[in-house]
């Protein structure tokens, strides 16, 4: 199960619908980085077969089987940091990040 | 933990391959910095949330300062308070002295090394490249700080109709700045692609960018997902700062009063300024102005009486778009789009007026005082490699021709206007005089026919020509513009291919009003230059003839020439000379004529003589072919 905070849903839809296609959002992790794992978010236009998909606040999410396993219980947030605004994953089965943040161990 | 955007199916970066790229608005008034996140193209604000920053620079004994807090120094001290520098871009130290007047800064005293003007500051000299390079340092830091990192790419938008010197002068700026330009992009060009019309079918797309001081107009043609900037007209004095001056007219006027204190022109000018951003969304609006000295003064303007005062302005923009489509050849119904760019296109007058001329609703969708910026960060993003399945290409136009000096003080055009970028043009030139083992080319920007009425851009001469008879060398005059509008020529003789080149990085360039004013003179004058042309051309030939026949008679005076015939021939030269100089053409063709009548003769007993040496001591089979 992966959630959204409202703010996060929010941005979501207005991303979307900007975008004028697409029929939701994926959240995955991807093998590199300096740290082992790195989030992936990607407008989803077709489905994979071994995509799972979640309901929340009127966003699809789609995540693959795989990808599920480290991102299980994930919350998706939407902030500010200064002048920098963007997605940030507040995941519980995150133990370490590399120095940068990009990419992380489970 | 770094924060993540939403990218295209598939092409999410790997950690540390998401480029930080920007588009910049470097605007004469305001300057914006844009990036593209999660698939749109977002301004990115100050702290305080503000979009724009003013492109204004005040230098303290404190230290510098930029954008807001240099406008509310600068009240105090305008001296050293830099407004506009934009205008000063590319332009040396000539150009400078026909507008000083007008500007509203002190220029120091000409620097004997450089040709670049300095501007006098509490901080000593300053050039407009340094001036604007801490433009762009401060829309970088903003930058940096809303992406988390350095900016590895910038598009930085330029008017259409910015020269070589412009465009040298903007990119120097951003290297001072520590900026990499990935490319200058026109500011039409970027507000068509902020409207995403580079995806649409082959069309005309007409950019109508009223700003705050200046008006430009610009046809653009949309092929393949390719923008070709066709055409482009402006008038460099009119914007929404003249709307403006209206109102504060009718106020004085309304008011009864004559003779307005200098003090009192910033307040007056700021009530007449809001009073016009009202009339955007009100049918009237009443205007309150404190004044200090005339007491307070009530009144209230309709949105009638604001237009019937601003419509022979705006009428004066749509002349300009009608010139500009009358010079390309095209009709109104023809254009496929109309883009408003420019604070001033919000007033309804203005989208009403652009509206009748070319028959269609303008689009209005985007910020017109962000979308150059918008533009210019969705370009950014696709050449620094962001988004790999997009292949945007640009093309832009040559806004006046480029070509050489040839003898006689001619232009001999190489590059012609709006011919499209990236080009390559060669042709061929020869020597003028005998023996000649160098040449000078002067390189030239301009539509005129006289260099002396050109911008001269750079001279370099070629060396190490083999001494060869006047016409004989064969050498090739090479330009080369890239896609970002940089000159190169490369001049080279053929027969022993010694060559020279040079990269045009002028000091000094055109600024729009001179452009403007340039191609009305050519037009205007196309006649006179014709026949001035046809006058030098002439005068040329003269001189060739004078040469030719001063060297024969030294030669073979004495031996083939009766006294009376060398006194006969001496006096037609002397009368040649004399009307050489005079501008009546029919006059020195008469000489030439009287003078190739007399000389005939004896330039065939030349030949005569020639052939008879060359032959004597020979046998007849000596020439017979084996």
């Amino acid at each position: 199960m992966i959630a959204l905070t409202e703010v996060a849903a929010d941005r979501m839809r207005t991303f979307l619908n900007n975008r004028g296609k697409g029929m939701g959002v994926r959240v995955a992790v991807r093998t590199t980085g300096c740290s082992g794992l790195a989030y992936v978010i990607e407008f989803v236009d077709e489905l994979q077969s071994d995509d799972v998909t979640f309901e929340d606040q009127g966003v699809t999410l789609v995540v693959d089987k795989k990808s599920l396993l480290y991102l299980d219980g994930s919350v998706l947030d939407y902030t500010k940091e200064g002048l920098n605004e963007g997605f940030k994953f507040n995941n519980p089965n995150e133990k370490e990040t590399c120095g940068c943040g990009e990419s992380f161990t489970v | 933990m770094a924060l993540l955007q939403i990218s295209e199916p598939g092409c999410a970066p790997a950690p540390h391959q998401h480029k930080r790229a920007v588009g910049i608005d470097l605007g004469t008034t305001y300057s914006l910095v844009a990036t593209m996140q999660s698939g749109q193209a977002k301004i990115i604000e100050d702290e305080a949330g503000r979009s724009l920053l003013p492109s204004v620079v005040h230098f303290g004994t404190e230290g510098v300062s930029v954008g807001y807090p240099a406008i509310s120094l600068g009240q105090e001290d305008p001296l050293n308070c830099i407004y506009s520098i934009k205008r000063l871009m590319g332009r040396g130290a000539t150009d400078i002295n026909r507008v000083r007047e007008s500007l509203p800064f002190k220029l120091g005293k000409p620097q004997t090394d450089s040709l670049v003007p300095h501007i006098a500051t509490a901080c000593g000299p300053k050039t407009a490249v340094e001036i604007s390079s801490l433009i762009l340092t401060r829309l970088k830091a903003r930058a940096e700080l809303a992406l988390a990192g350095d900016i590895e790419g910038a598009v930085i938008t330029v008017p259409a109709y910015f020269d070589e010197a412009q465009r040298q002068a903007t990119k120097d700026a951003a290297r001072l700045a520590g900026i990499p330009v990935l490319r200058l992009l026109s500011e039409p060009t970027a507000a068509a692609i902020a409207y995403g019309l580079d995806r649409r079918e082959d069309s005309l797309v007409a950019v109508f960018d009223l700003g705050g001081g200046t008006f430009d107009f610009s046809l653009l043609h949309l092929q393949n997902g390719i923008f070709e900037v066709i055409a482009v007209g402006g008038d460099a004095h009119l914007g929404g700062d003249d709307f403006d001056h209206c109102i504060a007219d009718w106020i004085l006027d309304s008011a009864q009063i004559d003779d307005l204190a200098d003090t009192e022109v910033g307040n007056l000018l700021a009530v007449a300024k809001r009073a016009k951003e009202k009339l955007t969304h009100q049918s009237e609006v009443k205007i309150l102005w404190p004044s200090d000295l005339y007491g307070e003064i009530a009144l209230t303007l309709s949105r009638q009486q604001f237009d019937s005062m601003v419509r022979p302005l705006v009428e004066k923009a749509v002349q300009v778009c009608r010139r500009t489509l009358n010079q390309a050849q095209l009709e109104t119904d023809e254009i496929a789009q109309v883009v408003l760019v420019g604070g001033a296109t919000r007033v309804p007058l203005v989208q009403q007026a652009v509206a009748d001329c070319f028959n269609k609703t303008p689009l209005t969708d985007l910020d017109p005082d962000t979308v150059v910026a918008l533009g210019a960060a969705i370009q950014a993003d696709v050449l620094i490699g962001n988004q790999p399945d997009t292949d945007l290409l640009l093309l832009d136009v040559v806004p006046l021709s480029l070509g050489i000096e040839t003898m006689g003080g001619l232009v001999e055009k190489i590059i012609p206007r709006n011919a499209t970028l990236p080009i390559a043009k060669a042709q061929q030139f020869t020597t003028y005089k005998d023996g000649q083992t160098a040449l000078t080319l002067h390189v030239l920007q301009g539509e005129r026919e006289l260099a002396d009425e050109c911008r001269s851009l750079a001279r370099f001469i070629l060396h190490g020509i083999p001494p060869m008879t006047a016409g004989a060398a064969r050498i090739e005059v090479r330009f080369e513009l890239d896609a970002d509008g940089l000159l190169q020529v490369s001049a080279r003789e053929l027969s022993s291919g010694v060559e020279n080149r040079i990269e045009v990085k002028p000091s000094y360039g055109l600024s729009d009003v001179e452009i403007e004013t340039m191609l009305r003179e050519s037009i205007a004058q196309g006649g006179q230059d014709m026949q001035l042309r046809q006058l030098r051309e002439t005068q040329v030939d003269a001189q060739r003839l004078l040469e030719a026949l001063h060297t024969a008679i030294q030669e073979d005076g004495e031996q083939l020439l009766s006294a009376e015939e060398r006194l006969a021939l001496e006096e037609a030269m002397q009368d040649l000379n004399q009307v050489l100089s005079g501008d009546s053409l029919a006059a020195i063709k008469q000489s030439i004529d009287t003078l190739e009548n007399l000389s005939d003769p004896f330039a065939a007993r030349r030949m005569n003589h020639a052939v008879s040496e060359a032959l004597s001591g020979h046998k007849l089979e000596e020439f017979q072919d084996d």
